[in-house]
């Protein structure tokens, strides 16, 4: 057995050892979170892959048969479209996050502090408007009233950022609508950079709105949609409905109102995305994200794990 | 600074007949004590980000974290019992921690690894929970046999204090490092991992294992039921056990707190900071005191502290002073309570067998609380929050009335 000296100096030096170990990672992933501060090596033009976020929150690229292309920041939600990448994060306090848009070079653009807990983020076609959501009270929106939400909107064109879509009017049946129970989440861009979709939860009920940068104005257009996500062509809309406690993916024609249940038939809750104008996209606990045609047939099948999938057109 | 102090105990003699007198607490004691609050940081710091982690790598819920919590609580229990038997069996208290303390290590490494996998996590808290029941009583042990017996209260005492100024820290430098570093969920399980690991290393090169019993005497388990029915002993579990059931949830206690005041949810996470940080706090204090005048009158006083508490909540008080004084009672109601038991027991239990005999004791106050908390969640269901408490006052008040007499008889050495 080891004299005590003998013993002392040999944990004293272990410890050290240790702790020397721990500095170092500390020092060396503080320096890599550098990479925070730039995209990565993903590649925001490769069209027809797919981006997504891992289990711990890193966002991947990948094409849609899996092969790995890239890896970038860490975000909780990521979209990317028209080479912007919009990147929401928590940061570890309780209800403290923020937005981050990364450009074509996968420059840091643009850095907005934001108040809760991240749920949605979307990016327009063009790469000019980020729309997102965070939960600002409470964890379930299951039970009605015990959640709050934030949604908000920023043109990278004008530098215009509006705070929160509840500082626009919304119109109901033609008439302002006047309640200050109002919630909106899911904002979804169409081609014009002007117009876009969410949704408004009030009194107990949801609602598809159409929205307005110009005018700052929201129009009811129906009930019970939510997370709209706009199809690339602008006519039909996917969505989840509520059906009592569950949520099943279904697809709205704009024109006509004709409304398709999807081929998922499991509780979902995510904002769906569009990969292609025949297919959805979208998350199940697991996390695992999985694609389903938007016609109604076919099955759901399996894509990749992880979690906010955003294809890259 | 504390390597220093545990450098000059270590080198010390850890037996109790010639360890270090009134004035010093044994090296022993103090390199335990830095085990636990380094192993504290470690655990903390996982279970402060932990719902965070899951809620957005999985999407698991709280309520299914609580009730993995629950499952595990229970069968740590048994592995208590079977950590200190096989301690005190082959003498050896300090592999059997060690073993407890490294198991628990492991799992910081093994948590990032599973992934999103539900059964990874899974086993991966249970293996942390069973090296937490294995590693409590031996610990416990160790801290007795190497303090001599008019100094335990102050051992205890000082060992509680460090052990919740590490649970404090945990959290610290979890969100330290995650607002240091965007996402950096790896670098807060590598630095727990760590912790754990410099733990053990404490334990292993700065803990002086006890002079261990010879063949003969070895904790048989007929030498473990026999001390077990010892009236003294006997009498102090019964004890323990009557008051454990009449001691309500902690949180069920910052609910109450949360509700009567008014205030937002959102400071509910806030409110077990005022019970540890007057625990850390008022245990060396009260383990002193306990020394003085009696470890079992201060175990009874400190529930009466905690009816105090009771009554305050269910009082016409209301606002930000009454929260303060039920968080500051509940925090000297453990100071006077968690390592006083511990001291009291340790006494009552020859040496041979005194990790067996602290995990009963263990075991029995933590079943007790167990089921008091599922009848006090039923009373509370069936009446008024406040009325509820208004009961579990008065049955409190009857428990301390019925334990008082039972350690009256042969007062501490």
């Amino acid at each position: 057995m080891r004299t005590p000296r003998g013993r002392v100096l040999l944990g004293g030096t272990l410890i050290g050892m240790v702790l020397a170990l721990m500095a170092g990672y500390v020092v060396w992933r503080g320096a890599g979170g550098d990479a925070g501060a730039r995209a990565g090596n993903l590649d925001l033009h490769r069209t027809g892959t797919l981006l997504h976020v891992k289990a711990g929150g890193g966002v991947v690229q990948s094409t849609m048969d899996g092969t790995w292309l890239g890896a970038g920041p860490h975000c909780v939600r990521a979209y990317a479209a028209g080479g912007t990448l919009a990147c929401l994060r928590g940061l570890g306090r309780r209800f403290s996050a923020e937005l981050e848009v990364y450009g074509s070079g996968g420059h840091s653009e643009l850095t907005l502090p934001l108040w809760g807990i991240p749920s949605r983020v979307r990016v327009s076609a063009s790469g000019n408007l980020v729309g997102w959501t965070v939960f600002r009270e409470g964890d379930s929106y299951l039970a009605n009233g015990a959640y709050s939400t934030t949604a908000g909107i920023y043109d990278l064109r004008s530098g215009a950022h509006y705070g929160s879509l509840e500082d626009f009017q919304p119109l109901l049946d033609g008439s302002p609508y006047r309640r200050q129970d109002v919630n909106y989440w899911g904002v979804t861009f169409a081609e014009d950079d002007r117009t876009f979709y969410a949704t408004m939860s009030s009194a107990g009920s949801t609602w598809l709105m159409r929205g307005d940068l110009a005018t700052r104005t929201l129009t009811a257009l129906r009930r019970n949609v939510e997370c709209p996500s706009l199809s690339p062509d602008g006519t039909r809309i996917a969505y989840k409905k509520r059906n009592g406690q569950r949520w099943r993916l279904h697809v709205l024609d704009l024109a006509t109102g004709a409304d398709t249940a999807l081929a998922e038939p499991d509780h979902v809750d995510d904002q769906p995305a569009w990969l292609d104008p025949h297919t959805i996209a979208y998350t199940k606990p697991g996390p695992a994200v999985f694609a389903v045609p938007a016609d109604g047939g076919g099955a759901p099948r399996r894509l990749t794990a992880g979690a906010s999938p955003s294809p890259v057109r | 600074m504390y390597l220093s102090t545990t450098r000059a105990g270590a080198a010390a003699p850890a037996t109790p007949t010639t360890g270090p007198g009134r004035g010093r607490v044994p090296g022993t004691v103090l390199a335990l004590g830095m085990v636990s609050f380094v192993t504290d940081i470690s655990a903390e710091m996982v279970t402060a980000v932990l719902p965070m982690y899951l809620m957005y790598g999985i999407g698991l819920g709280y309520l299914q974290l609580g009730l993995l919590d629950g499952l595990y609580t229970g069968a740590s229990a048994l592995l208590r019992l079977g950590g200190g038997y096989v301690a005190d069996r082959f003498s050896r208290a300090k592999a059997v921690a060690v073993t407890g303390y490294g198991l628990s290590a492991l799992t910081k490494l093994a948590l990032p690894l599973a992934g999103t996998s539900m059964a990874g996590i899974g086993l991966a808290v249970g293996v942390d929970r069973a090296g937490k029941g294995i590693r409590t009583a031996p610990r416990d042990a160790l801290i007795t046999l190497s303090t001599p017996a008019d100094g335990l209260g102050r051992a205890f005492g000082v060992h509680r204090t460090m052990d919740t100024a590490g649970a404090l820290l945990g959290p610290i430098v979890a969100f330290g490092l995650l607002a240091a570093v965007l996402g950096g969920y790896d670098l807060v399980f590598g630095a727990s991992f760590g912790f754990a690991v410099i733990g053990v290393l404490i334990l292993v090169f700065f803990v002086r294992r006890p002079a261990p019993v010879s063949g003969a005497r070895r904790g048989t388990l007929r030498a473990g039921l026999t001390a077990l029915a010892r009236p003294r002993l006997r009498r102090t579990c019964f004890a323990a056990g009557l008051l454990g059931l009449v001691t309500v949830g902690d949180m069920f206690l910052y609910l109450a707190i949360q509700q009567r005041i008014g205030l937002a949810p959102t400071v509910l996470p806030l409110l077990p900071l005022g019970t540890a940080v007057t625990f850390m706090l008022a245990a060396t204090p009260a383990g002193r005191l306990a020394d003085r005048v009696g470890r079992w009158r201060l175990f009874l006083g400190g529930h009466v502290l905690l009816l105090g508490g009771y009554l305050v909540l269910v009082g016409p008080f209301g606002g930000w002073p009454a929260a303060l004084a039920v968080l500051g009672l509940h925090g000297l109601f453990y100071a006077a309570t968690d390592g006083v038991l511990m001291a009291l027991a340790g006494q009552l239990v020859p040496a041979e067998v005194r990790a067996t005999g602290l995990a009963v004791v263990q075991t029995v106050q933590a079943v007790a609380r167990a089921g008091g908390a599922v009848l006090f969640g039923i009373m509370a269901q069936l009446t008024a929050p406040t009325t509820a408490f208004g009961f579990l006052a008065a049955a409190l008040c009857v428990a301390i009335a019925v334990a008082a007499p039972l350690g009256a008889r042969g007062r501490d050495r």
